[in-house]
């Protein structure tokens, strides 16, 4: 693999650009590998790429129904927070954070990571003590927030009515190095890493059964041939519950639609990410310029990747009493894609009632801002076959004992 | 936009008439059970892609809670029926077939 740097650029300037090579290749799958990882989206990416980077296994297969990066990762609204409530999630969000920091240097792709900083306002008595609460929590868990006053949100946000009759802005929670990325660079940023390794990605390889022999799983079968495998580890989010049926045990996951939109392109009016969880939106500018803006997720069980119109009209309309300047903007696009919602609304790193056979799923709405973190310790528990610190607490045993890790309250938001 | 007919008091509500409330037909564990049958009722779902059966509120209209039939793959309904019944009546079931040739009836 050659690198990217800036004299890579100046001599292929020279060159017409002719000598750009390929950034992963697509080779068909071989006979057997020790990890096939399902599902090539960042998480399944990342996974691979930690256990390469971090465990030393290269023989590693990353399969893909259709293409890579072309679920949940190329579909989010691209934030990184890791102001969570509980220990548990600070850690392993902020693991994911700090990775994200150095993470284009450490891939050699430039993942555009944005520490742009991240307000999620405060609009409600009671939302004001519940993010007080997570502001006190993140500073003894070492994550770096502080609560901060309406007229500092405002100097922060200028396009915001801090006035608002029904929900003035009481303050919010500020995160300065949360912000954003460039979702499909950091999947295929990951993939060139992993193909760099030596490891196989195939696109188009639909899983269509899992093979099992004494309570172990010995391979799968695909649309392009059975391959063998040593462990398998189904990253697959929206689709967990049909790859676990296959494997024969069901995961306390339901599969919901959520959607995000952005506007037509503007220029620079917003250069922090702002989140109104009481209303129910939230929004940043792009680099493009485009307001990207996401909602509620649908209450019902959906595979569609299409979502209700009556969140996208709910959360414009919520979003424009907050930013009264957004008014007048036509909405470029919509898309949907298909979350994995757990009941405690935290994911679940864990193994499973077959032997080698590891699942990371159940990042429901949350899915992007942990990849690195997600990846790196998934990778540990494929690697070693238990649980490392990260992913201790996430097993699927904690639905079984009632040691649940509960987010949907400290979110704030009603998905 | 999902619109069901609600099999009490006969509107066809669309979806911001109606709150969704979860797969429909669970068996119940409580008290006395194991611990594997009550973490199963409480949390493992089948989450199907394909034939769903599941429980909707009439919220916003009669307020009466009652069953519907739909595919998570495509959105289509099936068909709606009472909440009084322990599995899918016979007529859904038809319905379903009718659609869904290939598909393995309700277990």
């Amino acid at each position: 693999m050659r690198r990217y740097s800036m004299f890579a650029v100046a001599r292929e300037a020279l060159r017409f650009h002719a000598g750009w090579e390929k950034a992963w290749k697509s080779p068909e799958p071989k006979k057997r590998y020790d990890v096939i990882v399902v599902g090539a989206g960042g998480h399944g990416l990342a996974t691979a790429y930690y256990l390469g980077k971090v465990h030393g296994i290269t023989n590693v297969a990353v399969i893909e129904k259709g293409w890579l990066g072309g679920g949940n990762t190329g579909r989010n609204t691209t934030i990184i927070r890791s102001n969570y409530l509980q220990d548990p999630s600070a850690a392993i969000y902020e693991k994911a954070r700090a990775l994200y920091e150095d993470l284009s240097q450490d891939l050699n792709y430039n993942v555009m990571f944005s520490p742009r900083g991240l307000l999620m306002l405060g609009q409600t008595e009671h939302e004001v003590r519940g993010y007080k609460r997570t502001v006190y929590a993140n500073n003894l868990q070492g994550v770096e927030t502080r609560w901060i006053g309406p007229q500092e949100v405002k100097d922060l946000v200028p396009i915001i009515n801090i006035d608002g009759p029904r929900y003035p802005v009481l303050g919010a929670l500020y995160q300065e190095r949360g912000g954003t990325a460039r979702h499909d660079a950091v999947a295929w940023g990951y993939a060139r890493a992993c193909s760099n390794m030596g490891m196989d990605i195939i696109q188009q390889c639909e899983v269509t059964g899992i093979r099992t022999e004494g309570g172990q799983v010995v391979g799968v079968d695909t649309s392009k041939g059975s391959i063998d495998c040593g462990k398998l580890a189904i990253v697959v989010a929206g689709h967990s519950s049909v790859l676990a049926e296959m494997a024969g045990f069901r995961l306390p996951i339901e599969s919901a639609a959520l959607q995000a939109w952005v506007s037509e392109p503007i220029k620079p009016c917003m250069d922090v990410v702002v989140m109104a969880n009481t209303v129910h939106g939230y929004m940043s500018q792009s680099d493009k310029g485009e307001m990207v803006i996401g909602g509620g997720t649908d209450g019902f069980n959906n595979y569609t990747q299409r979502g209700s119109w009556h969140h996208v009209e709910e959360t414009t309309r919520a979003l424009v009493e907050t930013f009264p300047i957004i008014s007048r903007l036509k909405m470029l696009r919509q898309w949907g894609g298909i979350v994995d919602m757990t009941g405690d609304r935290s994911p679940i790193l864990s193994k499973t009632p077959v032997g080698n056979i590891f699942v990371n799923c159940g990042w429901g709405t949350g899915g992007f801002k942990s990849i690195p973190g997600s990846g790196f310790a998934m990778a540990e528990l494929v690697a070693k076959g238990e649980p490392g610190p990260l992913a201790a607490e996430f097993g699927l045993n904690r639905f079984k004992e009632g040691r649940f890790i509960d987010e949907s309250v400290a979110a704030g938001v009603a998905h | 936009m999902l619109t069901l007919t609600c099999p009490y008091c006969g509107v066809t509500a669309e979806e911001t008439e109606l709150a969704p409330g979860g797969e429909a037909h669970l068996k119940r564990f409580g008290p006395g059970s194991s611990d594997e049958e009550f973490e199963s009722y409480m949390f493992a779902r089948k989450n199907p892609k394909g034939v769903h059966f599941e429980r909707w509120r009439h919220a916003n209209g009669c307020g009466k809670w009652f069953l519907a039939a739909r595919c998570t793959a495509t959105l289509e309904v099936f068909g709606t029926y009472s909440a009084q019944t322990k599995e899918p009546p016979a007529d859904i079931i038809a319905a379903i077939k009718a659609k869904r040739p290939g598909w393995e009836g309700y277990k």
